[in-house]
Order: C-alpha cells, then sequence, then structure tokens
C-alpha cells in the first residue's frame, strides 16, 4: 500500500447531500445531513434548487465518496438517472448514489436497477442511514 | 415511559391540574367569544351560526385534470376551492422551461398562462364560490390571471371573493420557494395589499402561514411565534407604504398546522388570536375591530403522517381535525391518508373529506363556543403558549426584524434545531409514532396511489407553446415592457402586470422581466 492510500483509508467519509430539483422540502435532507455528521463524516450540502449538473459539479468539486439525493416531488424518475448519467460521464461511477424522500416502491426498483444503492423512504430512522452510509462507503 | 411527560413542543405536562393553575381575569385575558380579545374566537356563536368551510386543497396535472376534481369536490358537498400548483408554477418558470423538466403538473397544476387559468375555472362561477390560492413568490400574476378570469367570466372584482397565500416571509424561514430577494418581494406584497383594498375588498390578500414552519419541523411555540411575527412584519410593511392600518388589517388572514398534540394545538389558536388583538389595537393602533380578529383555515399536519400502515392516518386527521375546530377554525383542510406516499385518490380525499363531515354534523363539537375554555390545563397552556411567543418576539426584535433574522439564518438554525431534536426522540424510542418506530407490521399491504400521467407534462409544453404562437407577439412585447417599467420605479405593480397576463404573457416571461429589475436570491443553507 502506498502512502496516498493509507491516508485514504482513515479519512473520513465525505458525503454530498443534495436538493435536486424545485422542491424546497429540506427537513429530511438537512436531519440527514446533520446525522451524517454527527456521526464523524464530512458532510457538504449543496442547498436547495439544484440542477443535476451542478450537483454533479459540487460531487467532483469536493471528492466525496456518496452522493445523497432528496427529492419530494415527484420528479425523481427525471433527475436520479441524470445525475447517475453525469457521474458516468464524469468518470465518477464509483461514487455511490443514495435517494431519499417521496419515492413511490416500483420507481425505487427502478432507480436501484439503475445504480442507485438505496432509496430511503418517510420514517426511516437516522441511525440505519448512517449505517448504510459507512458500509457502502467503506465498500467502495 | 418517562416520567416528565411535554407536549411536542416540549412544554411539561403535569398530571394534574388545579383552579391555582390557570391564572385568567375573564374580562382581560379571555372575553366574550366574538369581542376583545377574541380568545374564544371571533363570532359570538361559531359555529352555530356558521360552519367552518370545508376546503380540500387539489391541484395535479393540468388545468383539465384540476378543473374536474374541482367540479367533483363541489359536487360532493366542499364549499371553498383550493388550488396547488406545481413547482415550476411555484417558482416562476413556464412548463417548457428547462428547470421544469420532470416537474410539470406533479406537486400541483400547471398553470402558465391566461388560458390555462380560464380552464382551470371553467364552469365554476367566480362570482359564487370563494377560492384560496397557494401561491407565493409570482401570487402578484396568478392573482391578476384570477381577475382577468373573473373579467372574462363577467364578474365584479367587488364580487370576488378568496385568499391568496403570498406570504413570502415563511418562504425564506421554511418553505424556501422563493422567485426574488426579499425587499423586492415585500414590495410586491405591499402593491397586491394596496391593489386589492381598493379594487377586490372581499379578497384576503395574505394568509400568513405556520403551517409551513411547522411542516419544516418547528415546534408549536415557533410555528406560533414565528407566524405571527411575520404578520406584524406586514402590518408594518403596510402602514410604511402610508396605508392606513384599519384599511388592510382586516383582509390579513392566517394559515396553521394542526398537529397531533391535542391540547397543545388547542392552546396554540387560543394564543395566537388574543396575541394578534392585543397586539393590533395596542402597538398598532388599530381601531376597527376587524383587525384585531384573527381569522384563520387551518390544515392537519402532513408530517404526522407516516407511510407505514396508511390508513391509520385517517385516525391522527381526525384528531388533529378536531383540534382545529375545538381551536375555532374559520375553515379546514383535512390531509388525505395516502399524501405521504403521493397526490390523493379519489377515494382518499373523500374519506378525509367526510371526516369533516362527520366532526360537524355527529360529534357534537360545533354545538357550543370554545368548548374547553375554563380547563385549568387549556386555560394554563394559553397563558404558556402566549408567554413562549412573546419571549421570541423578544428576541425577534433584538435581532433587527424578521428580515435580519432571515438573513442571518436565526429561524433557519431553530427550525433545523427543532427538526433534529424531534427525529433524535423518534429514532431513541422517547416518542412513539404507531407503525413506525412501535406496532410495527413487518408485512404490510399497498395501498392504491393516485400516478400522474407523465405525458402531462409533454401535452402542457406543447400547449404553452400553442399560446405563444397564436398570440399578439407586439402586444406582449409592450406589456412586459411596462411592467419591466413599473418595477424599475415605485409604481403599483399590478396594473402592467394585468395587462400583460390579459395580452397571454406567460408567467415565465414576466418573472423573467421582473428578474431583470429585482435580481434573484440564494440562501446560505445551515444544518
Amino acid at each position: 500500500m502506498t502512502e496516498t492510500s493509507d491516508a485514504e483509508a482513515t479519512r473520513p467519509i465525505r458525503v454530498l447531500v443534495g436538493k435536486p430539483g424545485l422542491d424546497g422540502h429540506d427537513r429530511g435532507a438537512k436531519v440527514v445531513a446533520r446525522a451524517l455528521r454527527d456521526a464523524g463524516m464530512e458532510v457538504i450540502y449543496t442547498g436547495l434548487h439544484q440542477t443535476p449538473e451542478e450537483i454533479v459539479e459540487a460531487a467532483l468539486q469536493e471528492d466525496v465518496d456518496v452522493v445523497g439525493l432528496s427529492i419530494l416531488s415527484g420528479a425523481h424518475n427525471t433527475l436520479v438517472p441524470r445525475v447517475l448519467e453525469l457521474l458516468r460521464q464524469q468518470g465518477m461511477e464509483d461514487v455511490r448514489v443514495m435517494v431519499g424522500g417521496i419515492v413511490p416502491e416500483e420507481d425505487a426498483a427502478e432507480l436501484r436497477r439503475l445504480g442507485v444503492v438505496a432509496v430511503f423512504g418517510p420514517g426511516t430512522e437516522t441511525e440505519e442511514i448512517v449505517r448504510f452510509t459507512r458500509s457502502c462507503a467503506r465498500g467502495a | 415511559m418517562a416520567e416528565r411527560r411535554e407536549t411536542l413542543s416540549g412544554l411539561e405536562v403535569k398530571p394534574v391540574y388545579r383552579p391555582q393553575d390557570a391564572q385568567v381575569d375573564h374580562d382581560r385575558d379571555l372575553g366574550e367569544p366574538g369581542a376583545y380579545p377574541y380568545t374564544r374566537g371571533i363570532h359570538p356563536r361559531m359555529y352555530r351560526d356558521r360552519l367552518w368551510t370545508m376546503r380540500q386543497f387539489a391541484g395535479f396535472g393540468t388545468a383539465r385534470e384540476t378543473n374536474e376534481r374541482f367540479h367533483y369536490l363541489l359536487r360532493q358537498g366542499q364549499t371553498g376551492l383550493s388550488t396547488a400548483f406545481d413547482m415550476p408554477t411555484l417558482m416562476g418558470y413556464d412548463s417548457d422551461d428547462a428547470h421544469s423538466l420532470g416537474e410539470v403538473g406533479r406537486e400541483g397544476v400547471a398553470v402558465d398562462s391566461l388560458r390555462d387559468m380560464e380552464r382551470l375555472f371553467e364552469g365554476i362561477p367566480l362570482g359564487e364560490v370563494s377560492t384560496s390560492m397557494t401561491i407565493n413568490g409570482p401570487a402578484i400574476i396568478l392573482f391578476a390571471m384570477y381577475l382577468a378570469v373573473a373579467e372574462r367570466q363577467g364578474v365584479s372584482w367587488s364580487q370576488v371573493r378568496g385568499t391568496l397565500q403570498a406570504d413570502i416571509l415563511k418562504e425564506y424561514i421554511a418553505q424556501k420557494e422563493w422567485i426574488f430577494p426579499p425587499e423586492p418581494s415585500m414590495r410586491l406584497i405591499v402593491d397586491m395589499m394596496e391593489f386589492a383594498t381598493r379594487e377586490v375588498p372581499q379578497w384576503n390578500t395574505i394568509s400568513i402561514s405556520g403551517y409551513h414552519i411547522r411542516e419544516a419541523g418547528s415546534t408549536a411555540v415557533q410555528e406560533l411565534a414565528f407566524t405571527l411575527a411575520d404578520g406584524f412584519a406586514y402590518v408594518e410593511a403596510g402602514m410604511a407604504r402610508g396605508l392606513e392600518v384599519d384599511a388592510f388589517a382586516p383582509r390579513l388572514s392566517f394559515f396553521f398546522n394542526a398537529h397531533i398534540d391535542f391540547f397543545e394545538e388547542i392552546a396554540k389558536y387560543r394564543a395566537a388570536r388574543r396575541i394578534w388583538s392585543r397586539r393590533m389595537r395596542e402597538k398598532y393602533g388599530a381601531k376597527n375591530p376587524r383587525s384585531w380578529m384573527m381569522r384563520f383555515h387551518t390544515q392537519t399536519a402532513g408530517c404526522s403522517l407516516t407511510a407505514q400502515q396508511p390508513e391509520v392516518n385517517i385516525i391522527r386527521t381526525a384528531y388533529e381535525a378536531m383540534a382545529g375546530v375545538l381551536g375555532g377554525t374559520q375553515s379546514l383542510h383535512t390531509n388525505s391518508m395516502d399524501e405521504v406516499l403521493s397526490l390523493p385518490t379519489e377515494k382518499a380525499v373523500t374519506i378525509a373529506l367526510r371526516t369533516q363531515q362527520v366532526l360537524a354534523h355527529e360529534t357534537g363539537v360545533a354545538d357550543t363556543v370554545d368548548p374547553l375554555a375554563g380547563s385549568y390545563f387549556i386555560e394554563e397552556l394559553t397563558n404558556r403558549m402566549e408567554a413562549a411567543a412573546e419571549e421570541y418576539f423578544r428576541r425577534i426584535d433584538e435581532l433587527g426584524g424578521v428580515l435580519a433574522g432571515i438573513e442571518n439564518g436565526f429561524f433557519q438554525r431553530e427550525i433545523a434545531d427543532a427538526a433534529y431534536r424531534y427525529q433524535l426522540e423518534v429514532d431513541r424510542k422517547e416518542r412513539l409514532i404507531v407503525g413506525v418506530n412501535s406496532f410495527v407490521e413487518p408485512d404490510e399491504e399497498p395501498i392504491p396511489t393516485l400516478r400522474i400521467n407523465p405525458a402531462l407534462e409533454e401535452t402542457q409544453v406543447k400547449a404553452v407553446q400553442a399560446v405563444r404562437a397564436e398570440r399578439d407577439q407586439a402586444a406582449v412585447d409592450r406589456a412586459l415592457e411596462a411592467v419591466r417599467q413599473a418595477a424599475a420605479s415605485d409604481t403599483n405593480l399590478m396594473p402592467p402586470i394585468l395587462d400583460a397576463v390579459r395580452a397571454y404573457a406567460t408567467e415565465g416571461e414576466i418573472v423573467r422581466t421582473m428578474r431583470t429589475v429585482f435580481g434573484s436570491y440564494r440562501e446560505a443553507a445551515v444544518f
């Protein structure tokens, strides 16, 4: 192992929490961002009303391990595939993408098929999201 | 269970309340129903004279789908309309804008031009119904469209009744759907108030909203305090324009959440009325009793509903609705059991409306005014809510007022802290939520949900492009230039915006025109 990868192995997990689309429901995004931060991760929150392009650009700049997308507007079928596509174009296939919000189960299944690692719905415990984020980032 | 019990807002609740707990001077603190300080309600006989308005919020797809839902709800006995607009409409983008991709008609109805508004209210006589419109950033444009539809129906503006939400302060604080920076947004609101006071006297110009503050995670105390602080800020803005307080204050109305903590909610409404009337009379010098009266709409708490065992949401909603009625609401929306999953199905929305009808006609809660008055606990809790709100007013004043509090992130931080605290309590099972962290059913049957046909987006995109192709473009250009000039000066924007919508300028075009003068806004997000 080189020195660089040692350093990388011990650096905190970096997570970008993004709000793509137009909806302003940021309660969940902020609660999750804070729970991840309290669990020792480095969390960047994009703020509201971001385009997929802006989110992927931020993920690239911030060199994150995980992107969490919060969507409650019903536009997930359009916005999430676009983020996945842009990540691929940037050669960032190793970045894990999670989704939270109001996503009907059949849509969630399709998003997982496209490469999303998890879809968290209402009522999910923050501890579960923390555990999952840790395991998927480590597995990366 | 912990020995210490608290309301949802964290106020301690004792096992027993006694007369000495409830320090109330009847004449000073309660008064007669329908009389200052209106703690017991704004009408002497409340629901004995007139039931609350059953007003279900509705909107999805294109104007055609929503118009059908409106007609359905009116046939089912609903007594007022309440319009939900889609995200692009709320944010000032036309349906064919790149920002609108995937969002058209999903969370509400898509409205781009007067053509959509005409279709939305087709067959609905605007002189006979009252319509509430949940629209904030671009409220001035949608208001102009509504008035233009009334003109085309031959209905005089003096007959038009309804409410604009138009509460931009709570957008910066909680709901986060803004278009322009705070100062020009406040100017648009005062322009509407000034115009409506003169031209549309039965219109409620602002519905000052705590609902979204609560949904964003605030406590009941914060909802109460921040909403009233916003209300005072609008009063001050109107007076700063030179309007007589009694000329516009009677048309201000409020919108509160009805969350699951039953008594706390009832105390919240009672405290709200008392605080408002005292301030309006004592601080702002209002002389018209209508300026002292807080009228409000209530919606049950979407954020109290669970995706797990969704049928149980019917029960939560029923308790919440009862709190709203015992608190003296003027109108009510009951959430449908499936709203945590999608927009409601017709079946779900019918049950929600029936919930109100049962409350009104079977339970007897509407038979006497403020039936909980004199309860040691309710009076004590009303006093405590009022005192806690006053404490927040002091802090907001120290910060330099509501706009200063928004700019430095005070409200946003307070709400985020409360939301996080609540989530931790749920995660630790200090608060039990049926179906979520207790009484969980491992294998639940999913319930049917409403799916919005994705093809509607394309239909709407084609429709707005057709409007642009058919209209008199030179007239539109002239009208937009007049909007720009008015925005850059201090003349009232309502008349030029009315001309622009009559010429079928689209919402997005009018917003873009105003943005060249007003700029846009981005918040420093705190979490």
